[in-house]
């Protein structure tokens, strides 16, 4: 390889999984997915306030048409991915287990979709016009935390930004959405790119990609130079593509504890979101579909779909031509920080990157040890914390010591637990503690 | 992209959702298990155990096939007692580990009933009342070790000359038993035994001439020593090390900190006053020592979790070790400084834990 | 021999003297003055420390009572003679903390449950709410891992074929419990109350029959059979603890609920100690 091999850039301390499971699918180019009868279009799909259903049952939408808007500054608007006729809001399985509200629309058939906002010439046009843009195609982080993206993008001014990053580490095992999008829509990544960083005012642009995903490098570089973004090769190591690591990797300050990235000058986005601001931006089409991975070693054709939200897991396994044998695990997202569900009715959101079904045999109840104090997770911990002396503060219930220790600052992003010899399940007395702590918080 | 065309086919197997299981991610673990991990840790000891059996024969294998096989026998007896499930314990293999290292600190010739108390002193005294696996605070091997020290000091230190030590060896000239059984002594208690010289003068310089000089350090460095089974054989004690820091098993700071200790301190005392104590290089080679730093202070359970706290630890062990050795009464120190260091390791973990990422901008200010 | 004796007694006798005499020194100059009512209050109080009060144990209590904060009788754990002994050991009004009784709103142990998990996690029930997980398909019951059997200081609590049970004999209402419960099933009601509607799930009837054989379907039988004593609201009937006199048993068996979600507490405990009388029919 070229040169940009050896001065590959990471983060001290995270993991290296043996398995990493992209190969089922990262060959897959992306197909779109058929019209479907019914979508069931989860109404919180922002992180902060839900927005407000404005379409009640029996309304006839369009595709792109508005139907929940943002009830404030931190939420996000909502669009119909389909046309057709409002059946109702009701009570679906959310993707963390607690139920969702979701608008349930029934297909027509016609697919009709209201016309494209007018292109916006990004090179000239006004930063607050492309950032009001954004904010009215309902774009959010689709990398997981789903924050929407028009915040991110208008720090407060005291906060200086000089550096975007584009995260394409897509360090989860098995997920090769952010792959493919990178491998086949490389301008509409970077147009995305240029666009945010002209609403930011700076013009030190990195996407950071994991070495394992070469072609997707090369692609990108290729195509780069006119939009004034650098490539960054990125060690294959998880979580690489956490915020804070993906910051200290490329540019080597640490975000504050407790901080955020503009803490550090940084404002960091997903691959996705930047395609979706190109889409946003020059196409005039809102954010109503997105590349997830299907996959898993009980899916019979693992592969990438272009999903419409609201799409229920069901129909999308349906896609890949159902599975092998009854699958023993069902995660939205990641294997590493996804959510198992319960129930297969659950549907897709914006940031839902990945649908993986794992066997019964992967799904095992392991059945947890003694702690060894092996120091495997003080190593792996990315956040530089001592999961092992935590849990055993957590165990006893000593929340204020796993406080003192900073178990606020845990990523749950599931090192830990991954490499522990016992099987402990160390992330989710970090959960455990973290919900205890922020309640009695509240209660002060 | 291109229009998915699969769609209506009936005859695929579809998902029920019948066995889906529900838990907190990480979905997926490492294969890495603490059955494992004891695995690796014996097969590393095989080396030394292979030294040992290369130097005083079977009767070495017997008495740490015997130490092992009470250690689990223990093990699944307290399970048994304390109503805790019998099999998951034994095959986590901790036990074995304990029994191997154990029969490794043991004289080559010891009567069977020294295994046995020292098997029940290490599964029970020095693990299982403590709560099992992972909540002893000291090390069960060296807890059996310095038992059976103390309680049966006259079966711990009969020593039995290794293969290739003749009757020119000063270790054997010493120490003769008029029984049937050749016995010999320890590099260490000939040292412990001679009287000091307090001063730097030619007698100093001669007084442990007789066990230390480069001919003999070279057979000790082979394994030509009396001493336990497992900590004759340098080379193969360095390989079963090597293979340790390998598979990520040891923390390599703990023996090279804890050795070099050893050998900064009584270089330093035999530099000013040779006739006190031998060279380092004759501290390294004999004794317990490496095979202490290497196997026995290494130990997860029992050494701090981080660089920083294992840095501390050794260098506490080797500072103890080196006292006992030089001015203490025992000729060998290693147990009692594992012991009391394991004892200050919720305290210096307490002071060496972990920087939490984002922690030093708060304290300095933006750079 | 006699002086070595002689001289140990004296020495030790100085020494004990002069030690004596130090510690009355300072027990004089230094001594902290305490309210001896706080000391009399907290030995009449039972000593759990359970926090029902809303004070943090028994003498940060008994510290409140005297100060004339509380009234004696908000001590939920005391008994009647206990209350009065404090009251009039201070010569106060005993006053009246409603007695209360801890109930599990739920009744679904493991055999009525349509729909089960298969959960993999802490076996603790905040942790497993958190993923939504524990071993019931229904997310308002009772996940029945016993974090509140753990905490209750009484031990009133059991855990039978994973539902949370109160022995009500033993329950004195101090809300431990109901803290702890991450899904608030718990509810303390007053003590005269002998009936409860023992399902805690909001949703529709037919979605909680899916995961519950022994759901409130919200059929309204029950208010309509005894309008004054029962409501529903939403799709779940509650039982009104102001309403006097509080319903009886005969009320259960007047209104004879469906799916038997409305019961008698000692009927629920019943239901759990499988006698197939009482199991749903």
């Amino acid at each position: 390889m070229n040169k940009s091999t050896r001065s590959v850039m990471t983060f001290k301390n995270g993991i290296y999984p043996v398995y990493h499971g992209k190969e089922l699918s990262e060959g897959a180019a992306t197909r779109i997915a058929p019209l479907l009868a019914r979508y069931t279009v989860p109404v919180a799909q922002n992180a902060g306030k839900p927005p407000e259903v404005i379409v009640k049952a029996g309304d006839k939408v369009k595709k792109y048409q508005l139907i929940a808007r943002a009830s404030g500054f931190v939420s996000a608007n909502l669009h119909s991915p389909v046309s057709g006729e409002v059946k109702g809001i009701i009570e679906v399985p959310g993707a963390t287990g607690v139920p969702a509200q979701a608008v349930e629309i029934i297909s027509d058939g016609l697919d009709e979709a209201l016309p494209p906002l007018p292109e916006i010439d990004w090179k000239q046009a006004d930063p607050k016009e492309l950032l009001d843009r954004i904010a009215a195609c309902g774009l959010v982080g689709m990398g997981g935390a789903s924050f929407p993206t028009h915040v991110k993008l208008s720090p407060p001014p005291e906060k200086e930004i000089d550096t975007l990053i584009l995260n394409g580490a897509e360090c989860e095992p098995f997920l090769t959405a952010d792959h493919r999008l990178m491998l086949e829509d490389p301008h509409a990544v970077l147009a995305g790119a240029a666009i945010m960083s002209r609403i930011l005012g700076i013009d030190r642009i990195f996407i950071g990609v994991e070495m394992n995903k070469i072609d997707a490098i090369e692609v990108l570089q290729e195509k780069s130079a006119s939009y004034g973004v650098r490539i960054v090769p990125l060690k294959v190591q998880y979580p690489q593509g956490s915020e804070k690591q993906l910051i200290n990797a490329i540019t080597g300050r640490d975000v504050p504890a407790g901080g955020l990235p503009m803490d550090a000058r940084c404002v960091v986005q997903n691959i996705g979101t930047a395609a979706a601001a190109a889409d946003a931006v020059i196409r005039g089409i809102p954010l109503v579909e997105r590349i997830v991975t299907v996959t898993g070693p009980v899916v019979k054709t693992p592969g990438n779909w272009k999903l419409r939200i609201g799409t229920p897991v069901i129909e999308a396994v349906r896609l890949a031509e159902g599975v092998t044998e009854e699958p023993g695990k069902l995660i939205l997202g990641g294997p590493m920080m996804g959510f198992s569900q319960r129930s297969f009715d659950v549907p897709t959101a914006k940031n839902t990157s990945g649908i993986l079904l794992l066997s019964q045999d992967q799904a095992v109840n392991y059945e947890s040890g003694n702690c060894i104090r092996c120091g495997r997770c003080v190593q792996g911990c990315p956040m530089h914390l001592m999961p092992c002396a935590l849990a055993a503060a957590i165990e006893s219930g000593r929340f204020d010591i796993a406080q003192q220790n900073h178990v606020m600052d845990c990523l749950e992003c599931g090192a830990c637990a991954y490499v522990c010899p016992a099987k402990r399940p160390l992330v989710q007395h970090h959960r455990r503690a973290k919900a205890e702590i922020r309640r009695q918080m509240q209660k002060k | 992209m291109e229009e998915n065309s699969n769609s209506s086919t009936s005859d695929i197997l579809m998902p029920t959702g019948e066995s889906l299981v529900v838990s907190s991610s990480p979905h997926v673990v490492s294969p890495e298990r603490t059955s494992r991990i004891m695995g690796k840790v014996l097969l590393a000891l095989l080396f030394p155990l292979a030294g040992g059996i290369w130097f005083f024969g079977w009767k070495a294998a017997w008495v740490v096939f015997l130490t092992t096989v009470f250690c689990v026998a223990a093990e699944a007896l307290w399970c048994k007692l304390a109503g805790r499930p019998v099999r998951k314990t034994v095959l986590d293999g901790s036990a074995a580990v304990t029994g191997v290292i154990l029969g490794l600190n043991c004289p080559p010739e010891v009567p069977f009933y020294v295994p046995l108390i020292g098997a029940v002193l290490a599964i029970w005294i020095g693990k299982q009342v403590f709560g099992g696996l992972g909540y002893n605070p000291f090390n069960p091997a060296v807890v059996a070790r310095v038992g059976l020290l103390i309680a049966l000091p006259a079966a711990m230190t009969v020593w039995t000359p290794p293969r290739g030590m003749d009757k020119d060896f000063p270790e054997i000239k010493e120490f003769r038993t008029p029984v049937d059984a050749v016995t010999c002594a320890t590099p260490l208690s000939i040292a412990g035994n001679t009287p000091k010289i307090k001063t730097n003068d030619f007698f100093a310089h001669e007084n442990f001439k007789k066990i230390d000089n480069p001919e003999l350090l070279e057979k000790y460095f082979w394994g030509v020593k009396g001493g336990c089974i497992g900590e004759v054989c340098v080379p193969a004690i360095l390989i079963g090390a090597v293979l340790l820091v390998c598979f990520n098993l040891i923390n390599w700071r703990v023996p090279v900190c804890y050795v070099g200790t050893v050998a900064v301190i009584t270089g330093v005392v035999n530099y000013f006053y040779p006739g006190v104590t031998p060279s380092p290089l004759f501290h390294l080679l004999t004794g317990g020592l490496l095979f202490a730093a290497c196997f026995m202070a290494t130990d997860m359970v029992t050494c701090p979790i981080t660089g920083t706290g294992c840095i501390f630890f050794a260098m506490g062990c080797g500072i103890i070790t080196s006292v006992i050795r030089i001015w203490g009464n025992y000729p060998e120190g290693v147990s009692f400084a594992i012991l009391f260091m394991n004892a200050l390791v919720p305290l210096i973990d307490k002071w060496s834990g972990t920087r939490p990422f984002g922690y030093v901008l708060k304290r300095k200010g933006e750079v | 021999m006699i002086q070595l004796v002689i001289a140990a007694v004296l020495i030790m006798g100085c020494l004990g003297l002069v030690l004596g005499l130090v510690i009355g020194f300072f027990a004089k100059v230094f001594k902290v003055e305490t309210d001896p009512r706080i000391e009399l209050v907290t030995e009449l109080l039972p000593g759990a420390n359970c926090g029902g009060c809303g004070k943090a144990g028994c003498s940060d209590f008994a510290k409140s009572v005297v100060n004339g904060e509380n009234p004696p009788g908000k001590c939920p754990v005391s008994s009647k003679e206990q209350i009065t002994a404090i009251a009039m050991a201070l010569g106060v009004d005993p006053g009246s903390a409603f007695p209360r009784r801890a109930v599990v709103r739920c009744g679904g142990d493991i055999h009525q449950v349509n729909r089960k998990i298969n959960y993999n996690g802490v076996l603790d029930c905040a942790s497993a709410n958190l993923i939504s997980g524990g071993p019931k398909g229904c997310r308002y019951g009772c996940i029945g891992m016993g974090s509140c059997a753990a905490k209750c200081p009484f031990g009133a609590i059991e855990i039978i074929n994973n539902l949370a049970v109160v022995h009500e004999e033993l329950c004195v209402g101090c809300g431990t419990c109901a803290a702890v419960c991450p899904r608030g099933v718990i509810e303390l009601v007053p003590m005269n109350s002998r009936v409860h509607v023992y399902c805690n799930s909001p949703e529709k009837g037919p979605e909680k029959r899916k995961n519950c054989k022994v759901s409130c379907l919200g059929c309204r039988k029950c208010e309509r059979l005894a309008p004054e004593k029962f409501k529903v609201e939403g799709f779940l009937a509650r039982v009104d603890y102001e309403a006097d006199p509080p319903p009886t048993e005969e009320d259960v068996e007047k209104v004879g609920c469906p799916t038997g979600a409305l019961l008698t507490a000692s009927r629920h405990y019943e239901i759990e100690t499988f006698d197939p009388e009482f199991s749903i029919k």
